[in-house]
């Protein structure tokens, strides 16, 4: 057995994750949070961070602040603070971050991420709040601040709230880097909390990662990576980086202690310049802002409000509906779709799984073309049903199911309105189609004679004779049923 | 009306409401006085002579339909240039924010205007409130109108020379470790530094946000009194703000001191650097209280030794966080540089003064990694103590008495080369700051040494400006200077 990589060396990777909020308002102003629009059209004194400006918490979203905590099982803070991160840059209005320091609101949680490998438990060091920086779009040179020609400031995001998830350094390979990620995202959409849009920069992920030799016990040089906003781009930064890591190692070079940009159009990670001096953010408590002391009560009513958790959901899915793993990972990906799943699952009553298969087999595909998503198609949970139930009942055949339910998802008609419009609707009434099964027996009765004898397997060019008849309307397995009966 | 502009806020108040004098009347009686006084006083950085006449119209209109806003609806005021007023340049006495105009009105110059408060202008002060004597502005310093060769006190300099002057009835300025009642005291006037958080803050430049307190400067104590009644109170856009209303100051304060217990700092009167004028009249004005029938008791203070220290390490490191806004993206001076960098710390060089580029060195070094626990830390630390030293004294007694400043006002440039020296004005009242405490400063005459004002000091308990105010009236009814012609400047 020749030996991998795996065995050779040991990886350790800690991940830092970016949410943003879907607040009504800002952090500390009463700007309305929403993306996109025109540049520095959602703004006021405060998020401008105007002399004389102060602060005021947004309540709520202390709240789901905590509720991401309570969800990663993290102890709530009794008494928190807001600190204030100085640095400079031109899209931070006050050249400051309000953020949390060594007071976060949640501590001291973890959460379960499973695949291949198992379950793995991953600790949850800290889960805090801040306020989002402006946009800056830097214009000629790279597309980064040094060598542009100007940059163009846009405020809108400026003051968005933020939370900051910190896992411990308890992730030791890429799968279960993606995993996590995936996982975080699942859960804060379940919460209701984010958008998690992550093509929007809704969710953003930097890592640190370090590998050595297996056996060691000092830890390698810890390299920062930024600029991952995909579960994909998680999964392709850091197995570049794990892999770059390696090959130093192999290669007897001593790695830097550094940040580096995963760049996407390459799938590389590239040096940035050593950061401005060494980060010294001169953190200290926040004078504008009072310290907060979540009651017990509050804490416990939004434990109140947390609902079932992705995982659970998961089990759940498994036990009530009997689906297999790969359908549910598909089906929980997101809240909306499992709730779309379950209401078609009730439409229709019967097994689940058969409207589970319907929708991983071929509704899925009809999204993937047009890339949407399930939520977003015209075919309601309900009419999915119908179009299974058709089938039950042999009013339609699979296949031609197919092409009814494309053109339900092109037009959101219902089934039986669209099986009726192309004509497909089976003959599956008995009486219609005892007269004709009776025409083809004494039209064929030397076939039909070779099946009273026991030669079953010539039944089947009497159905084709049926169905020729009928030009293909009838359905098969009534007139199956039929002569069967008649002849045996 | 002869002599208009040396009525107090009160007194014109009762002038409009018997309809001796219109508001427009009042405004012009200002406008000349400022015509007058203000090319020895340079008071004033920004005048708004013709939105005070539509102001003073409005109000007369106001008057003449039975909807006045205030019982002081048409007396005007002037703001000390650090509070954001809509419209009209705000400079908080800095270069750097020079051509910027404000797109909102703070809750100070709100409730001002709600009052029906018609608006002087904007006055001036040290460079973002960072100063003994205004000769740290960015425009040139101002002058004490008791003699134009000294200073009016600082950072409201601007503010108390104009009053002191007759240039106006009352004014705001900002206290964040003795910069209202320093300069009160230095040219004879009322200066009150209010509980932390019963003025809201917001609208206000920022300089030292745990220590910054709004204050009114005013010729009597009812007028401070009533200023504070009509500006104090919850405000929701300030986190910090206290969540109750302002009292009914006025209603009690003629109810006397017999009985009170008055508090004399041992510290305090063994502290060199006392000047033997300031010693002699503060010293009398104890005996006064006394005769007015409070009880004095001998009290000790030991954190007051550190309270300068501790001021100058969590006063800088704040302002080091809260001028970092200053980087010439968004508003104010820009000088442009290659690169953003550059842009940002030629703005920064050319914009910023000395003592204002002094405090933002010492704010980052105090914050800066490895010294936080050493400087910024243990001051905080020092800061417990004080209130923990306060909190034990107020156990015992009402109030306490100090001198408000060591020094009468002192000749321009005679402490410019010594930063420390300055420093020493402020340091009978930064404890007060660094506590959050009510303070007030009342003129007890003039200095035997120079014929120049000296200032009391009553410090009350946290949100206890009833007793201060009480205490304070007294004092001034007894002494009968403020109003007199010995308490007016001959300018
Ligand atoms: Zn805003």
């Amino acid at each position: 057995m020749s030996t991998t990589k795996e065995d050779l060396f040991e990886t350790t990777c800690g991940l830092e994750i970016h949410v943003e909020l879907a607040t009504a308002s800002k952090m500390f102003c009463g700007c309305k949070v929403d993306f996109g629009g025109e540049p520095n059209t959602r703004t006021c004194p405060v998020c401008l961070g105007l002399p004389g400006s102060l602060p005021v918490a947004n309540e709520k979203a202390v709240e789901y602040t905590m509720k991401i905590g309570l969800a990663l099982n993290c102890k709530i803070a009794e008494y928190s603070l807001f600190h204030r991160k100085n640095y400079f840059y031109p899209d931070m209005p006050k050249d400051y971050q309000i953020s949390q320091y060594d007071l976060p609101l949640c501590y001291a949680g973890h959460v379960d991420i499973a695949g291949d490998w198992g379950t793995t438990t991953v600790g949850i060091t800290r889960v805090h709040l801040e306020e989002d920086t402006g946009k800056s779009i830097h214009v000629g040179g790279s597309g980064r601040i040094h060598d542009s020609a100007y940059s163009l400031e846009d405020f809108n995001r400026a003051g968005t709230p933020l939370v900051e998830i910190v896992s411990e350094p308890d992730i030791h390979s890429v799968a279960e880097a993606r995993a996590f990620v995936s996982e975080l995202r699942i859960l804060l959409d379940s919460l209701g909390v984010s958008d998690v849009r992550m093509e929007e920069g809704s969710l953003r992920v930097d890592a640190n990662i370090s590998v050595r030799r297996r056996g060691e016990t000092e830890y390698g040089t810890k390299v920062e990576v930024k600029n991952m906003n995909s579960v994909r781009s998680v999964g392709r930064a850091l197995e570049y980086e794990e892999l770059r890591q390696r090959e130093a190692i192999e290669a007897g070079e001593q790695l830097v202690q550094e940040t580096r940009h995963f760049d996407e159009r390459t799938g590389t990670t590239s040096s940035g310049r050593t950061k401005e001096g060494s980060s010294d953010y001169r953190y200290f408590p926040e004078p504008d802002l009072v310290p907060f002391e979540p009651s017990a009560e509050w804490v416990d009513r939004v434990q109140s409000t947390l609902g079932e958790t992705p995982t659970d959901r998961r089990a759940r899915f498994a036990t009530e509906y009997g689906l297999g793993a790969k359908d549910i990972e598909v089906l929980t990906a997101t809240s909306a779709t499992a709730d779309w799943f379950e209401t078609a699952a009730k439409a229709y009553g019967g097994d689940a799984k058969k409207v589970a298969n319907w929708i991983m087999a071929d509704l899925y595909g009809l999204l993937n073309e047009a890339s949407i998503e399930l939520t977003e198609s015209k075919i309601a949970p309900d009419q999915l049903a119908g179009l299974v139930k058709l089938v039950d009942g042999k009013s339609i055949s699979g296949k031609q199911a197919k092409s009814v339910l494309a053109e339900m998802f092109s037009s959101g008609k219902d089934a039986d309105a669209v099986a009726k419009e192309k004509g497909l609707e089976q003959i599956s009434d008995t009486g219609a189609l005892e007269g004709i099964v009776d025409e083809v027996i004494s039209e064929h009765a030397e076939a039909a004679a070779k099946v009273r004898a026991g030669n079953l397997g010539t039944i089947g060019f009497l159905v084709g004779q049926v169905m020729k008849k009928t030009r293909g309307q009838a359905n098969p397995g009534l007139v199956n049923d039929l002569l069967r009966r008649k002849l045996t | 009306m002869t002599d208009l502009h040396w009525r107090s806020a009160t007194e014109l108040a009762g002038l409009l409401a018997n309809g001796e004098v219109s508001a427009v009347e009042i405004a012009q009686a200002l406008i000349e006085r400022a015509d007058e006084v203000d090319g020895q006083l340079h008071a004033y950085l920004h005048r708004t002579d013709e939105r005070l006449l539509e102001d003073a119209r409005a109000s007369d209109e106001r008057r003449a339909s039975g909807q006045t806003r205030s019982r002081f609806d048409g007396v005007p005021t002037a703001h000390k240039d650090l509070f954001v007023t809509k419209g009209v340049p705000t400079t908080s006495g800095s270069r750097i924010l020079e051509g910027w105009l404000p797109t909102y009105d703070g809750t100070l110059v709100k409730r001002s205007a709600q009052a029906g408060l018609p608006l002087q202008g904007k006055l001036n002060m040290d460079e973002f409130a960072m100063g003994s004597s205004t000769e740290n502005s960015g425009y040139g310093p101002s002058r004490n109108p008791w003699n134009t060769k000294s200073v009016p006190g600082g950072s409201s300099g601007g503010s108390s020379a104009l009053v002191a002057a007759g240039g106006t009835p009352w004014s705001w300025g900002t206290d964040t470790g003795g910069s209202v009642r320093q300069p009160a005291s230095l040219c004879g006037l009322v200066g009150v530094k209010p509980t932390y958080g019963l003025v809201s803050r917001f609208g206000v430049v920022a300089f030292a946000s745990s220590l910054d307190q709004p204050g009114p400067l005013t010729r009597t104590v009812t007028d401070a009194a009533a200023f504070l009644q009509i500006a104090g109170g919850h405000d929701p856009m300030d986190s910090t703000s206290i969540p109750q209303a302002v009292p009914d100051y006025l209603g009690s304060i003629s109810g006397g001191i017999e009985g009170m217990r008055i508090g004399i700092v041992t510290e305090i009167e063994e502290a060199e650097g006392t000047q033997p004028g300031v010693k002699t009249r503060v010293g009398e004005a104890y005996r006064r209280l006394e005769k007015l029938g409070a009880e004095l008791v001998e009290v000790s203070l030991p954190s007051f030794e550190f309270g300068i220290s501790a001021y100058y390490l969590v006063a800088p490191a704040e302002c080091s966080s809260n001028l970092a806004r200053y980087d010439a993206v968004r508003y104010g001076l820009r000088v442009e540089g290659p690169d953003v960098v550059s842009m940002t710390s030629r703005t920064r060089d050319e914009g910023f003064g000395d003592e204002v580029k002094r405090r933002i060195m010492l704010g980052t070094y105090a914050l800066s990694a490895g010294y936080y626990d050493a400087y910024y830390g243990k001051a905080q630390r020092v800061r417990t103590l004080t209130i923990r030293d306060l909190e034990r004294v107020f156990t015992d007694v009402d109030l306490i008495a100090t001198p408000t400043s060591p020094s009468t006002a002192f000749e321009l440039g005679a402490k410019t080369a010594d930063p420390l020296s300055m420093y020493l004005n402020d340091v009978f009242t930064v404890p007060v700051n660094l506590a959050g405490n009510a303070a007030i400063s009342v003129p007890c005459g003039t200095s035997p040494d120079d014929e120049l004002p000296v200032g009391l000091q009553l410090i009350a308990k946290a949100l206890d400006e009833t007793t201060m105010f009480r205490a304070a009236y007294a004092f001034e009814q007894d002494l009968g200077w403020a109003g007199s012609e010995e308490g007016r400047p001959s300018l």
